[in-house]
């Protein structure tokens, strides 16, 4: 098959697979895009070329998780058995369970008897399961863990291969942590707990009128039972790690780290590219290192040379010719009519992704064919992987 | 196993139309054209948003909606479609104005980062919120007094996806930790009233494609398990197969076997050669593949047994006129038969 190709730098997964020097691959991109299945392909690919991997998946479809073993929710890695390991590396892989990440934060971080309390904490159980955000956030908290897992005093994995959460925006992986971060010390729940702390007296003293009515409103409106659970939750959850929003940029620093490469993954329609255009400008930004753009599900043709209009043309001469039976000139004209489809399909690929390069042309890329059907095994992981060279 | 053709009485009696599906599948595009559908000769539907992202004034390509209800199209025939776009900081705002009359101390609510507390992060009272202003909307009636027409024939609810719609609409067990009594923790329970009523259908959208349609049973299940009622399912962007099947079989009997074709290929004046022939014989041995996978989709949907709503890919993407051509699509296939007869008693 052949692509419409642009004057770009190619970007080849296996550069990145090679060094040593990567050590974590994050798979961005806005929703059902094809970052699950990319961070598969990648991490099948680097473990078969003789990496010590871990893929960190969210949410992957059904059937994927089982080409990947994994059957059950899993918040803990197991190796994938049907990779091939002749070159001395091996794949594990795990489904993100944010509730489980959330809860383990808390038990290894509060005294025994507090950490109960925190997780019998209505809101506790709340935020934790269902607070946009907390998701992204326990991604990336997720990614810090597995980074520090060590055995026998040298990393557990020597690279890491991270899916993100499925969200509108792309941005929303980088964003969402500080905002949920920065909700959990905003303004209102430091009045909540102001008075349980030293020096809260004063500040207390300054707005305790405001902060009457307010709360005052507030528990006519939610429950008193409800802002003493609040309260209690964040006074436990302050004792504990002096601020989410502070640990929320410990883990966006890790990523700034040269060892780090992001995918920005879209598909060739015009949403998805301005969204990656967005992340990518972001990232630059942020300082954050970007390998290049992973172009997914594009619209090949097997016979380049014969164009929509062409084909079209051809089909309507033989809707004059009188039928066959068997193989009819009615189903020759249907197989050029369903070329002419796929070839202006892909014509619409073509430039949607020429926008992007124009206005992004420094950005490496590679384009990963549109296969028949959806990526449920290791097999089609490889082929994507393949693809994923550039090759 | 094919699927539930739709009957005309399916909706009879339905008011709130609540569209769900996976992310993307087209649920804006389909609340959209169903209100149109819905809006027959006379009729007013309101459709409504709840997400802030202004999908109805993008899909109708209109001006961007606040918080009023304003006109944003005509109906199929003759009625007329209105928009919102439900904010739930501002229906917050009204909701305390109405119960506590709260003067001045609202605006102190905004400074403390109240509002913005009780409507992005105190579980469910976001929820409450929202729905409850599609509530007051389901039930409004024109004048102050009870016997009023009712301000709106349909509602249509452009809802969250199928991820979050349980959740958003257990609106009940999402304050069970709230307040025990009070004005938040009534307003559920009426809420949940009219959910749970014949009024209300929740509605799925999905494409032919394992996850889409994975996440439809999903949900289906999971709203009976709430006590909802799950409506139509619509299958949305599908694709005309150009190829019958019987040429399909023919192919994949004998993918070599392509003398014939390139008979017609040479007297339709092309160059024939092995890319030419070889290339289109794939082509049709993929779309072959594509068909299986899409039966089989299809036959997970079937055993839904739900009456279920077809609509195509529009090619040249969606303008005002692909938008009537979903809803004439929508509308013949029956979904809005009887739609006089719907008038109700809503709660
Ligand atoms: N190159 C491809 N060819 C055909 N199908 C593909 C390809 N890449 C992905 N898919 C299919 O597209 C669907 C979405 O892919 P995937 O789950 O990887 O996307 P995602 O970006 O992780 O989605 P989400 O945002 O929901 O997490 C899956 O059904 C997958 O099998
Ligand atoms: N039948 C159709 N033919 C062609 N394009 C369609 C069709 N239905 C939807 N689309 C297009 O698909 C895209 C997604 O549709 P839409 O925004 O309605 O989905 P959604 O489910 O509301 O998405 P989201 O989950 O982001 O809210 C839009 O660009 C829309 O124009
Ligand atoms: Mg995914
Ligand atoms: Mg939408």
């Amino acid at each position: 098959m052949t692509a419409v190709t642009h004057e770009v730098d190619v970007l080849d997964v296996d550069t990145l697979i090679e060094s040593s020097a990567t050590r974590t691959i994050v798979c961005c991109g806005s929703g059902g895009v094809g970052k699950t299945t990319t961070a598969a392909a990648v991490a099948v690919r680097a473990a078969e070329a003789g990496r010590t991997v871990a893929v960190l998946t969210i949410d992957p479809a059904r059937r994927l998780a089982q080409a990947l073993g994994l059957e059950e929710m899993g918040n803990e890695p197991v190796p994938v058995p049907t990779v091939d390991r002749s070159a001395g590396g091996s794949l594990d892989a795990m489904m993100l369970d944010m509730k489980r990440t959330f809860d383990e934060v808390v038990l290894n971080h509060a005294a025994p008897d507090k950490a109960q309390q925190i997780l019998a904490n209505p809101f506790y159980q709340a935020v934790s399961s269902s607070f946009a955000g907390t998701q992204e956030y326990m991604a990336m908290e997720r990614l810090g863990q597995l980074m520090a897992e060590r055995v026998d005093g040298r990393p557990r994995w020597d690279l890491i291969v991270v899916d993100t959460p499925p969200s509108r925006s792309a941005l929303d992986f980088l964003d969402a942590p500080k905002r949920l971060g920065s909700f959990l010390d905003g303004r209102f729940i430091r009045l909540l707990t102001a008075p349980a702390k030293v020096g809260g007296r004063a500040y207390l003293k300054v707005v305790s009128v405001g902060v009457g009515a307010v709360s005052g409103a507030m528990a006519k409106v939610l429950g008193a039972q409800f802002l003493a659970d609040v309260q209690t939750f964040v006074a436990a959850l302050d004792t504990m790690f002096g601020g989410f929003r502070e640990r929320a940029e410990q883990t966006f620093a890790l990523l700034q780290n040269p060892g780090t490469a992001f995918l920005v993954v879209a598909t060739p329609e015009r949403d998805a590219l301005r969204e990656a255009s967005y992340f990518v400008d972001r990232l630059a930004e942020e300082g954050m290192p970007l390998a290049g753009l992973v172009v997914n599900r594009v619209q090949m043709t097997y016979v380049p040379s014969l164009s929509a209009a062409r084909a079209v043309a051809a089909a309507e001469s033989l809707d004059d010719e009188p039928s066959r039976s068997g193989w009819s000139p009615a189903d020759s004209a249907a197989l050029l009519r369903l070329h002419a489809d796929i070839a202006e399909q892909s014509v619409r690929h073509a430039a949607a992704v020429g926008r992007f390069t124009a206005s992004h042309p420094d950005i490496a890329q590679v384009q990963v064919p549109s296969a028949a059907h959806d990526v449920n095994d290791v097999e089609e992981l490889r082929q994507i992987g393949e693809s994923l060279t550039g090759a | 196993m094919s699927d539930r053709r739709p009957t005309s009485s399916d909706w009879a009696g339905v008011r709130l139309h609540i569209v769900s599906g996976k992310g993307g599948t087209g649920k804006t595009t389909v609340a959209a054209a169903l209100a149109m559908a819905l809006a027959t000769e006379g009729s007013r539907v309101l459709l409504v948003e709840v997400e802030a992202r202004q999908g109805i004034s993008q899909t109708f390509d209109v001006p961007q909606l606040g918080e009023e209800e304003r006109r944003v199209a005509r109906g199929l025939h003759g009625g007329e479609v209105v928009g919102l776009s439900v904010d739930a900081k501002a229906a917050l705002m009204e909701y305390l104005q109405m119960f506590y009359k709260l003067g001045r101390a609202g605006g102190m609510l905004e400074r403390f980062g109240v509002v913005d507390f009780a409507t992005t992060i105190a579980p469910g009272v976001r929820d409450v919120l929202l729905i409850g202003k599609v509530y007051e909307a389901v039930g409004r009636r024109e004048g102050k007094r009870r016997g009023g027409d009712r301000t709106y024939d349909a509602v249509v609810l452009d809802a969250p996806p199928t991820g979050r719609i349980g959740r958003f609409l257990n609106v009940n067990h999402e304050v069970a930790g709230l307040a025990k009594v009070g004005p938040v923790r009534q307003q559920a329970d009426s809420i949940t009233r009219l959910l749970q009523s014949p009024q209300t259908v929740v509605h799925l959208v999905t494409l032919l494609e394992e996850m889409p349609v994975q996440e439809t049973i999903d949900a289906a299940a999971e709203l009976e398990r709430i006590g909802m009622r799950v409506g139509a399912i619509i299958v949305n962007q599908e694709r005309q197969p150009l190829l019958s099947p019987q040429a399909v079989a023919t192919l994949r009997e004998d993918p070599d076997g392509t003398t014939l074709l390139e008979k017609d290929l040479g007297s339709a004046g092309l160059r024939v050669g092995p890319v030419l022939t070889g290339g289109l014989v794939q082509t049709g041995l993929d779309l072959g593949d594509r068909l299986e996978l899409e039966a089989q989709e299809r036959a997970e949907i079937a055993r839904l047994e739900r009456p279920t709503y077809h609509l195509p890919l529009l090619r040249d993407g969606l303008d005002a006129g692909g938008l009537r051509e979903l809803a004439d699509a929508l509308a013949g296939q029956g979904i809005c038969a009887n739609q006089d007869e719907s008038e109700g008693t809503a709660g």
